[in-house]
């Protein structure tokens, strides 16, 4: 007999339409830390939990645009406030999943939080700097707006577990796509935590979705899948890459291939791989 | 649908006596070679294609069939040029270049014209008054960005993607040469250029203009030919960018084929643009839009307003008049000064239309037809509308690139953009209302690369034109079209 | 699968159809006359405007622009309206606009001569039993800034003295502060006054500034009972424009469509050469159709577009430019 009290473990889900299912598959995978210790069971998405993010991320799409570029902005820094009142959790997991010392961990997650407020401040700024006036010949008045793709589908960094999923999933979200991530495969669980902290910061329902799997069993699905309208695949190999561009055509999807930049300028180039221009002529007259 | 819909005043009965433009201005020369490196070239295989006038299935000129070799000397003479000249030249000096080559086109734009003409089958009035005087302007907007790149939003100093090989559709032949050479090469790429198989003729005056402009040797290749030359400019691995406008099909193949060589890609394709008529539209300029819409170039548009959604308390009315004013275009001789509507390009897409057509009429729509008469050699096709269409019948869904319209009707503004949107396509929609609000409201929510409220079919240089979705990604025109050929 | 009807659109379908069953309501007060009004559509500037100039790159040539040429000079109204017109001057107007190329008897007469009311009698006298018409301008004319008791004994006198055409102008101030009531109240009073006589209303569009009170006026001038609707008195600045011919005309097919009744249009003011006439033709023709393109439903007001169109058809004819002393003055 003994007093010592056993921690209460948490089973690591998918992040659909803001709810927690397993996956319908009802499979899981293990997964290790970086010393190969056993982490957790992780659910493992499978095609059709695939589609159940694309319906959700389709039908959050509208009303997520819709929402002011300010309220937007509001809704992606809450997250950076989640994030930071539950900074010791991330890090545990972030050090676990990268084999990160816990100083060094730490620092990565307070970049992690950064580079979300850093998003946040662009919801009401990338209108003016990607769009404007444009001086037409004739009595119009003409202007060009970045407007999002649709729906994105996010194949995130393998390596950097929080950081590399922050990058990516958030710059699509912030210009007004809805978004179905597939997390690093081998390093799940810090982006499941970044997940259940948009549930609980104002994300609506269907804004991101993550999917934890097999990176190559789920990757065939997004490229083929006809609604969803762009994908990153900054988490593939360059091989795959062809590969999943390929397919990607079959609707002529918007693809950003991998790219080993980092910092602003990689994250402009993210913020602009995802939106379509959209121009509007009105005629001007009395 | 009672006869009364076809009440019309007796319109356009002022016969005009025909006002032909002279065809011995197009001083077109009997054969032509491939330009590559500066010259007119000789193909390897030494095969020509003849270049027929629609309008009369008369050959207009011989122009030679590049194959694979061909391409490899064009994008050896365009590599070389890059990296011995023109990487070096500056923006100021490039601008100039931009600016000779605009004024050398207003110079021959008679001429221009012309060849347009003959070789597309579209009116002389279209070809002389928008598609030469906006492929000036375009060189003559994009000559002045060859100097402040650093000034485009794209960081400092940005650089130009190498070699890029750009291929161009039969609908606009000279304008969307323009549209790819001009920000490619104020961007400072060098270019090969092929122009569709039916329409090379003003692409290759363009290559004398670009002679006559002492454009250094191999900046600009054109290489005439079919499917052969595209496909192996398109695999071709000394070509760092591949700018293609045509139909989705083959955008989707080309994607396809860029994905191994991770080539910059940018694709304009195809469309089912939605004009949508709201009920306090201003009717009369509303006809125009709707008829501009479909019937500019024969409706071989890809923005085309191919679908008429029009709210249907105004839906008798509008079709009324719209059905009126259709009888009263002027189908016939593209040399006409006074034509409406000119010859399909080609006897393929002639059976096309007419395939998509006789599918309208089977499954049910109302057709109307101009009672036109048409020239008895040539490729032509009546001014045509659809009423009582619905969203499921394949002429409100696959685009038709003729001049035939599909009439589709909608309630409220909701179920118009829902409409509207209901399409695998997203290049171009209308919206007609007098109410501002409103019209901002629709135009937030139609997905579409270009909105054209109270107007339609309407094109400058400085404004981004290129699709969402199937109808493809990147724009051309103004500061966004730099983004296409520079490597940011 | 069914096989839809294939309703072509045939030459017979293209005449000028008229319901008589869908007469217009009487105007019964201001509040309907508003609403009547309001309800038009409204016109967009832009296209209007880019309509014309489409319309301007017609090319009329050949026997077209012979016959286009003729029918032009049959729809002159030739006009003088200055303080120092007098007998002589009204004499010589007359005798043009009977014969107009003293030199040949093919080219047909003018439409009217237009003078002010004094000068109506003399007109009429020198011009006797030709089938040219004597236009008055009355009603204050060009301002209308008088009593309606007074603008209506203008009419009175000019139709005594043997108008065959009364041209009134309409209160644009009341207009354009919303009194249409009265507009039209005063175009009922003149309609009554003219009797027999044709009444043309003149907008002065170039006042109402707007596309859209173009539109409306025209209406409004159309429900009052007039025959004819005319742009612009001439003494303005801004006279007739294209666009604005393109809106009455479409006013007019629009309101024979639904009354059953044609009324003319008359653009004055500015028309000095055959290629603005024949452009007005040209809109004519393709906005409101051929059913206008006669003297009795399209008029020009003008004085020097006469010899224009006759130096115009004389080069139709003789293959070379004619020089500008070829036509008398007047």
């Amino acid at each position: 007999m003994s007093d010592a009290r056993q921690d209460v473990r948490k089973t690591y889900k998918l992040l659909i339409n803001g709810a927690f299912p397993r996956s319908e598959s009802g499979r899981s995978y293990e997964v290790l830390s970086s010393k190969g210790e056993f982490l957790a069971n992780v659910a493992q998405g499978s095609r059709k939990d695939l589609r159940d993010a694309v319906t959700a991320a389709r039908a959050a799409q509208p009303k997520w645009w819709g929402a002011t570029a300010y309220n937007r902005g509001q809704v992606i820094y809450r997250l950076a406030e989640m994030a930071e009142s539950r900074r010791a959790e991330l890090a545990e997991h972030v050090g676990l999943a990268e084999g990160l010392k816990d100083a060094a961990a730490k620092s990565c997650v307070s970049r992690s939080i950064d580079r979300i407020v850093w998003y946040a401040g662009w919801a009401d700024k990338i209108t003016q700097v990607l769009g404007g006036a444009n001086p037409v010949a004739g009595p119009f008045f003409n202007f060009s707006l970045p407007t999002p793709s649709g729906v994105v589908a996010v194949v995130a960094p393998q390596e950097s577990s929080l950081e590399g999923f922050v990058d990516t999933v958030l710059a699509p979200i912030v210009v007004g796509n809805t978004v179905l991530a597939i997390p690093s495969e081998i390093r799940p669980t810090p982006a499941v935590l970044l997940g259940e902290m948009s549930a609980t910061s104002d994300f609506p329902a269907g804004l991101l979705n993550i999917i934890t799997g097999y990176t190559g069993e789920l990757t065939p699905t997004l490229a083929t899948h006809e609604d969803i309208d762009g994908i990153d695949l900054e988490g593939v190999s360059n091989d795959e890459a062809i590969e999943l561009s390929a397919l990607a055509a079959g609707s002529i999807k918007r693809v950003l291939r991998p790219d080993e930049h980092r910092g602003d300028a990689a994250s402009l180039r993210r913020l602009r791989a995802f939106v379509e221009t959209s121009t509007v002529w009105h005629t001007v007259g009395q | 649908m009672t006869d009364k819909s076809l009440e019309s005043s007796t319109l356009g009965s002022l016969q005009y006596d025909p006002a032909p433009e002279l065809a011995a201005i197009a001083r077109l020369r009997p054969s032509y070679g491939l330009f590559i490196d500066g010259r007119f070239t000789d193909p390897s295989t030494h095969e020509q294609f003849a270049s027929l006038n629609p309008a009369t299935e008369e050959t207009l000129a011989m122009v030679s069939s590049a194959n694979a070799a061909d391409v490899d000397r064009a994008v050896a003479a365009a590599r070389k040029a890059y990296d011995t000249v023109w990487s070096k030249t500056t923006g100021a000096e490039r601008a100039k270049y931009l600016f000779r080559i605009a004024r050398l086109i207003l110079e021959r734009s008679r001429e221009l014209a012309v060849v347009e003409t003959l070789d597309n089958g579209k009116p002389i009035r279209e070809s002389r008054d928008i598609d030469i005087p906006l492929a000036a302007a375009h060189f003559f907007y994009y000559a002045g960005w060859a100097d402040k790149l650093d000034h485009a939003g794209f960081g400092v100093s940005p650089q130009p993607i190498g070699v890029a090989g750009q291929i161009i559709p039969w609908n606009f032949p000279l304008l969307m040469a323009a549209w790819k050479l001009a920000p490619a090469l104020a961007a400072g790429n060098t270019c090969v250029l092929k122009p569709a198989e039916t329409t090379p003729l003003t692409a290759l005056v363009l290559a004398e203009i670009l002679q006559q402009a002492e454009l250094p040797d191999g900046v600009v290749n054109i290489l005439t030919g079919d499917g052969v030359a595209g496909a192996a400019l398109v695999d071709h691995p000394g070509v760092n960018k591949i700018a293609f406008t045509g139909s989705t099909e083959v955008g989707r193949l080309i994607q396809q084929r860029t994905a191994a060589s991770n080539k910059r890609l940018t694709l304009e394709l195809g469309g089912k643009g939605a004009n949508i008529v709201f009920d306090d539209a201003p009717i009369d300029e509303m006809i125009e839009g709707i008829i501009d819409g479909i019937f500019f170039n024969q409706g071989h548009v890809c923005c085309a307003g191919s679908r008429l959604l029009v709210q249907e308390s105004v839906a008798d009315e509008v079709l009324r008049r719209l059905v009126r004013r259709v009888e009263q275009l002027r189908v016939g001789d593209p040399m006409d000064k006074n034509t409406d509507v000119g010859a399909i390009n080609s006897a393929a897409q002639l059976a096309r239309i007419k395939e998509l057509t006789d599918y309208g009429m089977s499954e049910g729509a109302t057709r109307y037809t101009s009672s036109c008469v048409l020239p008895d050699k040539g490729y032509w096709f009546a001014p045509t509308v659809f009423a009582d269409v619905t969203q499921s019948h394949r002429i409100a869904r696959e685009e038709i690139f003729g001049p035939v319209l599909s009439v589709l009707t909608f309630r409220t503004p909701e179920e118009a953009v829902a409409k509207a949107n209901n399409t695998n396509y997203g290049l171009a929609c209308g919206v007609w209302s007098e109410k501002g609000s409103r019209t901002l409201w629709v135009a937030q929510r139609l997905r579409a690369g270009v909105i054209w409220a109270n107007t339609y079919n309407r094109f400058d240089p400085s404004s981004p034109f290129g699709g969402m979705r199937e109808s493809g990604f990147g724009r051309e025109g103004g500061r966004h079209g730099l983004e296409a050929y520079l490597n940011v | 699968m069914s096989t839809a009807p294939l309703r072509l659109v045939t030459p017979e379908d293209r005449g000028v159809i008229i319901s008589d069953s869908n007469q217009l309501a009487r105007i019964e007060s201001e509040a309907q006359l508003s609403a009547i009004l309001i309800a038009l559509s409204g016109v967009d500037a832009v296209g209007a405007e880019a309509r014309v100039a489409k319309l301007a790159t017609r090319s009329i040539k050949k026997s077209t622009k012979s016959a286009a040429l003729n029918l032009a000079i049959s729809m002159v109204d030739l006009t003088t309206l200055e303080g120092a017109d007098t007998f002589g001057r009204v004499t010589s107007l007359c005798t043009k606009a009977m014969r107009p190329d003293a030199n040949d008897d093919s080219v047909p007469p003018v439409a009217a001569v237009c003078v002010y009311p004094d000068l109506v009698g003399h007109a009429r006298s020198v011009l006797g039993d030709s089938p040219v018409k004597v236009a008055a301008v009355a009603t204050a004319f060009p301002s209308g800034r008088a009593s309606m008791r007074v603008k209506l004994l203008d009419v009175a006198d000019a139709v005594d003295a043997g108008a065959d055409e009364i041209d009134m102008v309409i209160d644009r101030g009341a207009f354009l502060s919303g009194r249409l009531g009265q507009v039209f109240d005063e175009i009922v009073a003149v309609k009554e006054a003219c009797g027999s006589a044709h009444l043309k209303v003149i907008l002065e569009t170039g006042e109402l500034v707007t596309y859209d009170n173009v539109r409306r006026a025209s209406w409004l001038a159309m429900l009052g009972g007039a025959d004819f609707i005319k742009t612009s008195t001439g003494k303005l600045p801004v006279a007739a424009t294209t666009p604005v011919a393109l809106v009455m005309l479409e006013a007019v097919r629009d309101f024979a469509e639904s009354s059953g009744r044609l009324v003319g249009v008359k653009v004055a003011g500015g028309i000095r050469t055959a290629k603005d006439a024949i452009r007005y033709l040209v809109i004519v023709n393709e906005t409101a159709g051929s059913t206008w393109l006669t003297p009795d439903l399209f008029r020009f007001g003008a004085s020097s577009l006469l010899n224009d169109l006759l130096r115009q058809r004389l080069k139709q004819q003789r293959g070379a430019y004619v020089r500008s002393d070829e036509f008398s003055g007047d």
